[in-house]
C-alpha cells in the first residue's frame, strides 16, 4: 500500500465540489468543518488506496464488486438521514441537523453483516427461473436515490444523484 | 501485530479496533487519552495478509457485524461506535 498524504488542497476541493453537488440535489454537509475535511481526507485517501471513494468508516474489502454499495455516497445514507439526520459517517446531516434542531446521535451500522450479503450475491446469481417481467421495458433503480427508468439500460449516470450506471439495479 | 500502546492510568485491558480514515474512531481514541486510560489500538485497514484476518476474527468475537470503532475492555465488555457515556461507565468514572 503506498498511500501519499493528500494535501490540504486537495481537501478543500473536494469539499467545495462534494458541497456544491449535495447542495445542489438537497443534501447537506456537516457544516462541522475539521471533521467534515477530516472525512474527506478519508475518501481521498481511501481513493488512492482502492481506486474509489470508499467509505471512511467502514473497512472496505478492496474488492470494487463487494464494496459497491459503500461507495460514498453509499446505498444507506437517505434511510440514514431519514431515521437519525445523518449518515453513517455524518458527513451528511439533515435540514434538521443542520438548523440545530436536532442532535446528532451514533448511527447504527445498515449495511447487512457480511454472512447476510454474501447470501444476498448468491441469491441473485442463481437463475430464479421466471421471466422478469411482462412489461415492454425493463426498469432499473439507482440504489443510492431510488430513481426509476424503463428502459433497455440504466443510464451511464444517474440523472438525480449522479451515481455511475453500476450502482442501477434491475427493478421488474 | 500492528497494535500501538498508549500510556496511561490501568483501568483494565483495553483495546481498540478502528479505521485510520473514520473519525469516529479518531474521537474513540481521543476520547480515552482524555479519560488518561492506558490502552492500546489498532488500524485495521493498515493491515494486511494472516494479520488483517487473525484480527478481524478477534473483531468478530466480540462485534458479529464487524464494525468499527470497536472498544473490548477485559475481554468481554464491548463497546460499538464512539459511546462516550457508556465508555466512562465501563471504566468506572
Ligand atoms: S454517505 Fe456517509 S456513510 Fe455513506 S459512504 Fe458517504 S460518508 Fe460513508
Amino acid at each position: 500500500m503506498t498511500d501519499s498524504e493528500p494535501s490540504q488542497e486537495e481537501v478543500e476541493n473536494l469539499h467545495e465540489q462534494l458541497d456544491r453537488e449535495a447542495e445542489e440535489m438537497g443534501y447537506h454537509l456537516n457544516p462541522d468543518l475539521d471533521f467534515t475535511r477530516s472525512l474527506i481526507r478519508g475518501l481521498l485517501v481511501n481513493e488512492r488506496r482502492y481506486g474509489y471513494h470508499s467509505c471512511p468508516c467502514r473497512l472496505a474489502s478492496g474488492d470494487r464488486d463487494d464494496d459497491l454499495d459503500i461507495i460514498c455516497p453509499c446505498d444507506y445514507r437517505d434511510q440514514d438521514l431519514n431515521e437519525y439526520g445523518a449518515c453513517y459517517c455524518a458527513l451528511y446531516v439533515s435540514e434538521e441537523v443542520l438548523a440545530g434542531e436536532r442532535d446528532l446521535l451514533a448511527v447504527p451500522e445498515r449495511r447487512p453483516s457480511p454472512e447476510v450479503r454474501a447470501r444476498a450475491t448468491k441469491a441473485l446469481s442463481a437463475p430464479s427461473g421466471e421471466a422478469f417481467s411482462t412489461l415492454p421495458y425493463p426498469v432499473w433503480r439507482c440504489k443510492v436515490c431510488g430513481y426509476l427508468c424503463a428502459k433497455d439500460e440504466p443510464p451511464g449516470v444517474c440523472p438525480i444523484c449522479k451515481a455511475n450506471m453500476e450502482r442501477f439495479e434491475r427493478f421488474t | 501485530m500492528g497494535f500501538e500502546r498508549v500510556g496511561g492510568e490501568d483501568r483494565g485491558e483495553i483495546t481498540l479496533y478502528a479505521l485510520s480514515t473514520c473519525v469516529w474512531c479518531h474521537k474513540t481514541k481521543k476520547l480515552l487519552q482524555d479519560l488518561g486510560a492506558e490502552f492500546r489500538y489498532v488500524y485495521v485497514d493498515l493491515l494486511e495478509g494472516a494479520d488483517r484476518d487473525k484480527t478481524l476474527e478477534e473483531v468478530k468475537r466480540h462485534n458479529p457485524n464487524i464494525t468499527f470503532p470497536t472498544t473490548v475492555i477485559d475481554g468481554e465488555k464491548s463497546i460499538i461506535g464512539f459511546k462516550e457515556r457508556e465508555m466512562k461507565e465501563a471504566l468506572g468514572l
